[in-house]
């Protein structure tokens, strides 16, 4: 997906605040849209984060999340120059992805 | 691992924390957090993307757009609009002037670029996206509207008498709903928009994402919707009363460090 994403991970000693806005529509498939058809599902189903290519964070989520996800977390043993990625996967099998050096 | 879980057993958490003296901070607590988590630096993104675009029949892009600071310089300018333009002899707010440059810089016609101003939570306007890009490079900037120009004083007094003129089916006038302390739609508080102090918080965060349908809502849009939700005709956009009773809430808010875009419910 071209939709941006934003990643924005402060260092405050060893552990790094990272937050993560993710633009999705994350729909449930219970809604109607204005042609009164149901919208079909349409969410993020894998969230994974990676610090210097290693897996920290493994997640699966679900339609339970609203629209445009925000993902913030704490990061220990996190050092300046690290390099952190997220990616996520949707329902559909796009994927989007950003990362950032730690500063 | 669940993200809603997990924001909502943290809102949980703080709802029990705090006692009920602190009612007044909770709703400032929520507040925090909902701005926290708002996905405006998105539309940013994209506004900056859609600025940069060579786009109608002259190929360019906004990037010589003069909003008042000179051309393509956005550090600060929204925190100085509305504000009279010599060129065209107008006073004009931030998409006003955005869709001036639109007509010349891209050569495209009013019609095309207004037909669709106000987006919805699948696929927000362009004017949405541009505003939250500009307005956002005015972070910390303090509000000041143009007001050394007759014009500019002109079109504040207008603005201001037009606060308090009923009109309409049902006889409303701003003042109807924003005219006494104490007041409220729903939980939606009713500020009264003439006083500086109530003024300053509001015009110092918008125009802004409202959270509950997605969306992301301009100056222009809310102006129009106030006129809706008071049953008048739609006004024009751009027309100089909607930027009459910009500049009126903008002048009475000056001083104010602009926040960024805001987060709205």
């Amino acid at each position: 997906m071209a939709d941006p994403m934003k990643m924005r991970a402060t260092l405050k000693g060893d552990t790094a605040e990272v937050r993560v806005l993710m633009n999705h529509p994350m729909e449930t498939g219970q809604r109607k849209g204005p042609d009164g058809k149901v919208v079909p599902m349409h969410f993020i189903q894998n969230v994974e984060v990676k610090l210097n290519g290693k897996t920290v964070i493994e997640g699966q989520t679900s339609q339970a999340v609203s629209r445009n996800p925000v993902f913030s977390f704490r990061l220990k043993g996190a050092k300046a120059g690290d390099k952190l990625e997220i990616s996520w996967l949707d329902n559909k099998g796009d994927k989007n992805q950003t990362e950032t050096a730690l500063a | 691992m669940r993200i809603a879980e997990r924001s909502s057993a943290l809102f949980a958490a703080l709802a029990l924390a705090a006692g009920p003296a602190a009612a007044q901070s909770q709703f400032e607590k929520y507040q925090k957090m909902v701005a926290e988590s708002s996905p405006v630096e998105l539309f940013e993104l994209v506004g900056e993307d859609l600025w940069k675009k060579k786009q109608g029949p002259k190929s360019a892009s906004l990037e010589q757009c003069d909003l008042g600071m000179g051309s393509g310089v956005l550090a600060g300018a929204y925190a100085r609009l509305p504000r009279y333009f010599e060129d065209v002899d107008q006073v004009m707010d931030l998409e006003t002037r955005m869709l001036h440059c639109m007509m010349t810089l891209q050569g495209r016609s009013r019609e095309e670029a207004t037909k669709r101003l106000f987006g919805n939570a699948d696929k927000p306007s362009e004017m949405e996206y541009l505003s939250a890009y500009v307005a956002g490079l005015s972070r910390g900037h303090e509000l000041a509207p143009g007001q050394s120009h007759p014009r500019e004083q002109a079109s504040y007094e207008l603005g201001k008498k037009l606060y308090f003129v009923r009109t309409g089916l049902w006889d409303f006038s701003c003042a109807s709903c924003h005219g006494e302390e104490g007041k409220r739609i729903r939980m939606s508080e009713l500020p009264v928009l003439y006083k500086p102090e109530a003024a300053r918080p509001l015009m110092a965060t918008w125009p802004a994402y409202r959270v509950s349908n997605s969306t992301f809502k301009t100056m222009q849009w809310r102006l129009n919707n106030c006129f809706a939700q008071m049953r008048t005709p739609e006004p024009v956009f751009g027309s100089e009363v909607v930027n009459a009773l910009n500049m009126f809430l903008t002048v009475t808010a000056k001083g104010e460090p602009y926040r960024g875009p805001g987060t709205k419910r």
